[in-house]
Parts: C-alpha cells; sequence; structure tokens
C-alpha cells in the first residue's frame, strides 16, 4: 500500500529538469539530422549516458541492446532511437516491485524505520519530510535522534519535529544511540504510535567501529519488539558517483538494507544512479528528493520517473 | 571493486609484453581499459577522454624498457600525468600580514562546510591567529547551533544573528572581530545548488561585500560526474581561490578531484578526512592519482591502523619486548587491535599489488578467533609464564577453548619460535617492535 499519494507529476518534472536536458534533450539533437545512426552517434549517446552517472557497464548495456534493437528496425528517426533508450531504461527500473511503498503496514504497530547513511546525504532533512509526510496522511509518528556525535543534530531534528507536529525522543550529545532508539521504540510501543523513525549518525561505510555501532542500535530495536526494525531504509545523495552502489552494497552486508532515498536528484544533472543502483542492487528505491520544500520528496515509481525523464514538453 | 579493474588493466597490458615499442595499435586496449578505470573513479567522460588522448600521444613511439614492462611503463606514464594536473601550484592560504584576513567557505549542501570550517579554525588557532567564526547558514534548521557547538569544542568565538540576512551577518562579524581584536575570521556559508540563481547571488554578494583574503570550494570526494558543473559555475559565480575535498576517509577513488583540476585552474588546498576536527591535511597530489588508479591504498591502511593505535599501550609493549617479557597478555591485545581493523581479507587488499592476488584466497578469520579462544582459556599466571604449561594445563585449556590439543601446542610452539626471534633481534640492539612503525610511518 502507498501511505500518501504525493507523486506530483508537474514537480517531478520540474524536479528533474536538468537531467532531462542532459539526457534526452542532448540525445535528440544528437540524433537529428542524421541520416543514418552510425558508431559516432552511439558514441556520443553513450557519452550522455555515463554523465548522467548512469554508469559505465549499465551504459554499454544500454547501447548494445539499443544496437541490437536498432539494427532490426528500419525506421532509425530520432523518436525511435529515444523509445529504444527509455524502453531499456524503464525494464531496468520496472524489474522493481515498487508500487508497494510498504510491507504490510496494518500488521505491524507501531512500524519501526532504521534511516542510515553517510555524512551528508540528507538523512535528518529526509526523516522530517518523511514525518510530515506520514502525518499527513493520517498516522501517529514518532522521531528517535540517535545521532549523538555530530554537533546540533540533536537540535536540526527538533526543528523538523516540530514542523511537522510530531513527537521526539533526545537524549544530549555523547550519549549511546542504541539507549535512544531503545527509549523512542519503548515509548511507540506503550503509547500506541503508528510509525518510529530512528534517525542515526552519518557513517563512512569504511568505518568498522561505526558499522558495527548500527548493528547494536538495530539489536536494542529487536529487544523492545522482536519483528522490528520492519524497515531500514539507505539515504544516498543524487550527487554521489560510482561510490553509491559500494555505500549501498556496505550497508546492506552490515544492516539488510529495505529500500534506499536518493536525495538532492534537483537541479543536478543526474537520476542516472537511479538507474544504475537499480540494476545493480537487488534493493528498491523507496523516495527520491527533488526539492527543497517539504512536499518535494516522493514516492519513486518507476514509470513515473522515466516518463517524467523523457516528456520534453514545457513544465505546465 | 578495484581489484578487478586492477586486474582487467594488468591483462590488457600484457599483450604489450615482448614488444619493443608502444604503438597506437598495442596499446588501444589497454587505453580502453584504463579509459574505464578513470570513468569509475567518477572522472568525467569528457576529461577522461582528453586525459587518454594526451598519455597516449605520450605513449606511442616510446621505447619498452628491458628493465620494466609494458604495463608498468604504462601505468608510470598516466601515474606522473595524474599527479602534475593535479598538483602543480600548491599554494598554502594567504594570511594578511596586517588587518584580517577573511576566508569564506562555499559549496553544494552537505559537502562538510561547516565541519570544514571548524576544522581550520582548529588549525589556524594553532598557529596563534586570533579566529573568529561566522554562521551564515541561515536556513538549514540548527546549522547555527552546529557551529556554535564546534566552536565550543575547540575555544574559539562564533558571531551569529538572529535575523536572516547572510550579508549582513558577515559585515557585522568583520566589525566585531575588529571591535574584540580578532585577526581571522572565517564564513561558513549555506549549501546551496549551483542552479539556485538567488542563493548563488546571495553568496556573491557576501564576497563582493568582504572581499574575503581566500574563498574555499569545499567538494565531497565522492561526487560524481557533476563535479565539473558545479565546481565551474561557482568559479564564475565565485571565483574561489582554492578546493577542499572532503570524507576522503572513505573508499571513493576521487576521480573527481582530476575532472575538477581539468575544468578550474584552482589548486586542491586541503583533504578533509573524518569527523574529529583535528583530522585536516594538505593535498598530496601522488596519493590521490594512485588512489584514482585503484592502486591499492597504504594510507588508509595506516590509517586504519593508527586509528586503532595507543602510543601508551604501544610504548609499554615496546618496553616489554625489549625486557623479553611480552607474555600471551601482549599477544591477545595485538590480535584484538587487529581484528578492529577489519577481517584480513580487507586489510590485506589495501596493499598495493596483493589486491588481485588475494581475491579468490580463502583467508580464514576464524583462525585468529581459534587463536583468541586458546588464549582466553589460559589462566592469568599461564599467560604471563607459559613455560608453566605442561601437559595437563595444555588438555584443560584445549577442552575449554573448543580446539585440540594440537592447536593448543602448535600456538605454543609459535609463541615459544616468536620469542627466540624477539631475543636474538634484543641481543642485536635492533628496532624491536613492528608496531613502533606506524606511529612514525609516512608515505611522502
Amino acid at each position: 500500500m502507498n501511505l500518501f499519494k504525493n507523486i506530483n507529476f508537474n514537480k517531478l518534472k520540474d524536479g528533474l529538469t536538468k537531467t532531462r536536458d542532459k539526457l534526452v534533450t542532448k540525445i535528440n539533437e544528437t540524433i537529428t539530422g542524421k541520416a543514418k545512426l552510425d558508431e559516432e552517434i552511439l558514441e556520443e549517446v553513450e557519452e550522455i549516458l555515463i554523465t548522467s552517472d548512469i554508469g559505465y557497464d549499465t551504459a554499454t548495456r544500454i547501447i548494445e541492446n539499443s544496437r541490437v534493437k536498432l539494427k532490426a528496425e528500419k525506421d532509425r528517426s530520432k523518436l525511435n532511437v529515444t523509445d529504444v533508450i527509455k524502453n531499456e531504461l524503464i525494464s531496468i527500473v520496472e524489474s522493481y516491485n515498487t508500487n508497494s511503498e510498504f510491507n504490510r503496514l496494518d500488521q505491524y504497530k507501531p512500524y519501526v524505520i532504521l534511516v542510515v547513511g553517510v555524512n551528508g546525504a540528507g538523512k535528518t532533512t529526509t526523516i522530517g519530510k518523511l514525518a510530515h509526510n506520514y502525518k499527513q496522511a493520517g498516522l501517529s509518528v514518532i522521531i528517535g535522534s540517535a545521532d549523538t556525535f555530530r554537533a546540533a543534530a540533536n537540535e536540526q531534528l527538533e526543528v523538523w519535529s516540530k514542523r511537522a507536529g510530531v513527537e521526539i525522543v533526545q537524549r544530549s550529545i555523547g550519549a549511546d544511540p542504541s539507549a535512544v532508539a531503545f527509549d523512542t521504540v519503548s515509548i511507540a510501543k506503550k503509547k500506541n504510535i503508528d510509525i518510529v523513525m530512528i534517525d542515526t549518525a552519518g557513517r563512512l561505510h569504511t568505518k568498522q567501529n561505526l558499522m558495527e555501532e548500527l548493528k547494536k542500535i538495530k539489536k536494542s530495536i529487536s529487544k523492545v519488539i522482536d519483528y522490528a526494525p520492519n524497515e531500514t531504509f539507505l539515504v544516498i545523495d543524487g550527487n554521489t558517483g560510482q561510490n553509491a552502489l559500494i555505500q549501498a552494497e556496505k550497508f546492506s552486508d552490515v544492516t539488510d538494507i529495505t529500500g534506499l532515498i536518493v536525495t538532492k536528484l534537483d537541479g543536478t544533472a543526474k537520476g542516472g544512479v537511479v538507474f544504475q543502483i537499480c540494476s545493480q542492487q537487488k534493493v528498491p528505491i523507496k523516495y527520491i528528493g527533488v526539492g527543497e520544500g517539504i512536499d518535494d520528496l516522493q514516492t519513486f515509481d518507476a514509470k513515473s520517473f522515466v516518463d517524467a525523464l523523457f516528456d520534453v514538453n514545457e513544465v505546465a | 571493486m578495484f581489484e578487478d579493474l586492477t586486474n582487467k588493466l594488468e591483462t590488457a597490458l600484457k599483450k604489450i609484453s615482448g614488444q619493443g615499442k608502444i604503438t597506437e595499435n598495442n596499446i588501444s586496449d589497454s587505453l580502453r581499459e584504463i579509459r574505464r578505470v578513470l570513468l569509475d573513479a567518477d572522472v568525467n567522460y569528457k576529461v577522461a577522454k582528453k586525459f587518454i588522448d594526451d598519455v597516449a600521444a605520450k605513449a606511442v613511439g616510446t621505447e619498452v624498457l628491458n628493465s620494466i614492462t609494458p604495463g608498468q611503463q604504462i601505468t608510470k606514464i598516466i601515474f606522473d600525468e595524474l599527479t602534475s594536473l593535479m598538483g602543480g601550484s600548491y599554494t598554502e592560504i594567504k594570511i594578511n600580514g596586517s588587518g584580517i584576513t577573511i576566508i569564506l567557505v562555499v559549496g553544494l549542501q552537505g559537502s562538510g562546510k561547516t565541519t570544514f570550517s571548524g576544522k581550520l579554525a582548529r588549525s589556524l588557532k594553532s598557529k596563534n591567529r586570533k579566529v573568529l567564526l561566522t554562521a551564515c547558514d541561515v536556513y538549514r534548521p540548527a546549522a547555527i547551533e552546529q557551529l556554535k557547538q564546534l566552536g565550543g569544542q575547540i575555544s574559539v568565538p562564533v558571531f551569529t544573528a538572529d535575523h536572516k540576512d547572510a550579508v549582513k551577518i558577515a559585515k557585522d562579524s568583520i566589525l566585531y572581530a575588529k571591535e574584540n581584536g580578532l585577526d581571522t575570521v572565517i564564513i561558513d556559508t549555506a549549501g546551496r545548488l549551483h542552479v539556485d540563481e538567488e542563493m548563488m547571488n546571495e553568496v556573491a554578494a557576501i564576497k563582493e561585500n568582504l572581499q574575503p583574503t581566500e574563498t574555499l570550494f569545499v567538494v565531497d570526494s565522492m561526487t560524481g560526474q557533476d563535479a565539473v558543473n558545479s565546481a565551474k559555475a561557482f568559479h564564475e559565480r565565485i571565483d574561489y581561490d582554492g578546493i577542499v575535498l572532503t570524507k576522503l576517509d572513505g573508499d571513493t577513488r576521487g576521480g573527481c578531484a582530476l575532472s575538477i583540476r581539468a575544468v578550474v585552474d584552482e589548486p586542491i588546498k586541503f583533504v578533509s578526512l573524518g569527523e574529529k576536527l583535528d583530522s585536516l591535511e594538505v593535498f598530496h597530489p601522488d596519493r590521490m592519482a594512485s588512489r584514482i588508479l585503484g592502486k591499492g591504498d597504504i594510507i588508509s591502511l595506516v590509517e586504519k591502523a593508527q586509528e586503532q593505535y595507543d602510543p601508551d599501550d604501544a610504548e609499554e609493549l615496546e618496553k616489554r619486548l625489549r625486557e623479553n617479557k611480552f607474555d600471551f597478555e601482549d599477544f591477545l591485545k595485538q590480535i584484538k587491535m587487529i581484528k578492529k581493523m577489519g577481517s584480513l581479507k580487507s586489510i590485506l587488499g589495501m596493499i598495493p599489488g596483493l589486491g588481485s592476488q588475494i581475491k579468490n584466497a580463502d583467508i580464514d578469520d576464524g583462525q585468529l578467533v581459534k587463536v583468541e579462544a586458546i588464549i582466553q582459556s589460559m589462566t592469568k599466571q599461564e599467560r604471563k609464564s607459559p613455560k608453566i604449561l605442561n601437559g595437563n594445563r595444555r588438555k584443560r585449556i584445549a577442552r575449554g577453548s573448543g580446539t585440540s590439543i594440537q592447536d593448543v601446542n602448535r600456538l605454543i610452539k609459535q609463541f615459544q619460535d616468536m620469542q627466540k626471534v624477539m631475543k636474538m633481534l634484543n641481543a642485536g640492539g635492533g628496532r624491536k617492535n613492528p608496531f613502533m612503525n606506524f606511529k612514525n610511518f609516512k608515505v611522502n
């Protein structure tokens, strides 16, 4: 089930303008006016794909598949080439079941979400926005500030909890993050709250000790409720290059990631990273951030995403 | 991931083996692999292309020297080329001899500006500068609070205001510095996208009004292909004097460093490694080149070791070694330290050249666990004086640790051998503790 219908197609399109300009408009320009599709054109298309962070392997595969498909086609007009590439991209993202936002939310109360990621990916902001959205969808929400390391992380989350109008659990800086997680889930259980979100300190996946700490946080959550956490979301900065894949891989090794949230996709010539993660990781993308506003965190829908990307008509 | 790439490069380069000269023909496969290595390291597509063309021009026609393989030769050309592209005109940050030095810090959201500002403040303070931090991020919740707390940690005053006019805050902070006898002001600004006109105007206005001594652009080293665009856009609007690469303590290959240097002719002045305020370093182009090429990362290995390394412990250990007092208790401590650094495989993988060889090797961390269990099953007395370990004691230890008596015997034998070697070393008067070397380890 989807908690909130927040896919605003125009907003999505608007946020993806830069990516679309890069990916689609440029491909069209490249192909227009060319009598036949030769190697040179394919190389240019490859460049466009790679510079949108789609990755070497994914780009090469798309080019290879396009080459095979177009060979059989007589009509190699621009529309046709775009279609082939678009279908390739859709098939990459659609191999996921992205229709369901949450797994059996109705059966678990509280439904516990742990949010992890590297420094500066946008975890706290994302939690603030999600809390707002869940609240709007009529659910009761509590957030736990288990980032007891970074200066003012508490205060930042507190501002968001006020904006969203949800309860927050905090401890002083330097406190044990597992204890905060434990408290938050305990309170949620006692007060019969629908959704718990636990914010964690940013950590690079190469820091062994910090990754161990994540395991501990997880364990302390399951001490309160044995099925929890229901979800562990990894937040990835949309500006990240190939390291995004390694992050997804390494965090999965430690914490069993159930979903990805890709932030800051607006304003950059990005979005390519979305396809790459889809094609190489088995974890679905749950949300994408396409703007700074509280409503700009959207449920990820593969088809809408590609459609918005390829819809070159002016944004209404 | 990069063992794989290094392998591929090695395979591609093997084709040139045995040929006398590097020609366009025999180099083309290698160049394709190198291009791939660069793209996988997030070097911008165009930058990678131009770089490869330059390398090819340099390499073609070169005689293959007998002493090294063609692969090594090309790798050397690439490495030197990368190093010189990213290095060159290193300049320290400018400091005004008299009057106030103003340092403006700009960049995208989440790149690490605030943490960097704190680090820079700490570093300049230790050079006897009287530093003021100015909080101009009036947008992100608690950004000002974050800077305040960082300032508190390093005892550096932080200038804040409760209105939203960033330009005015910046200007007021300079007056404040003057009035309070401070000579250095570091201005932390809000993160902004280079396509956000309004926000770019704001930071341009701050720069215009302040005429800073130095403007630094902070960039996350994990940034992908778009790094060139933001670096260029910021440079066109703000005309910064230097670049700061953050989060290099991760495993990103950091190709954006090359991309940015290729489009903006400004030096990379600092690299930031970690969240602690003392982890700021000057930029080493050769380290970065080796990182981009995925040639293993001895630096990270050393840093990992250092992270777990306690100087007091090490000194104590050295003393014990010197006096031939090294016992199972010390041994256990060492094992625990190694385990904290990660799995053996991941540690070995960081050693240059070893990466590809251990990819398929079956390295068993279980051995360490076994050794640990055996030592833990010994009594305190046994650990301190292994000599008393007779047959009965060994039997008990094997049972207690869930190992066999052979395992226990083997460990004790190894330990005795080790003691012998140490005795010999001590008699020879050489440096004894291999771990001591980490303390002074530097790779140019």
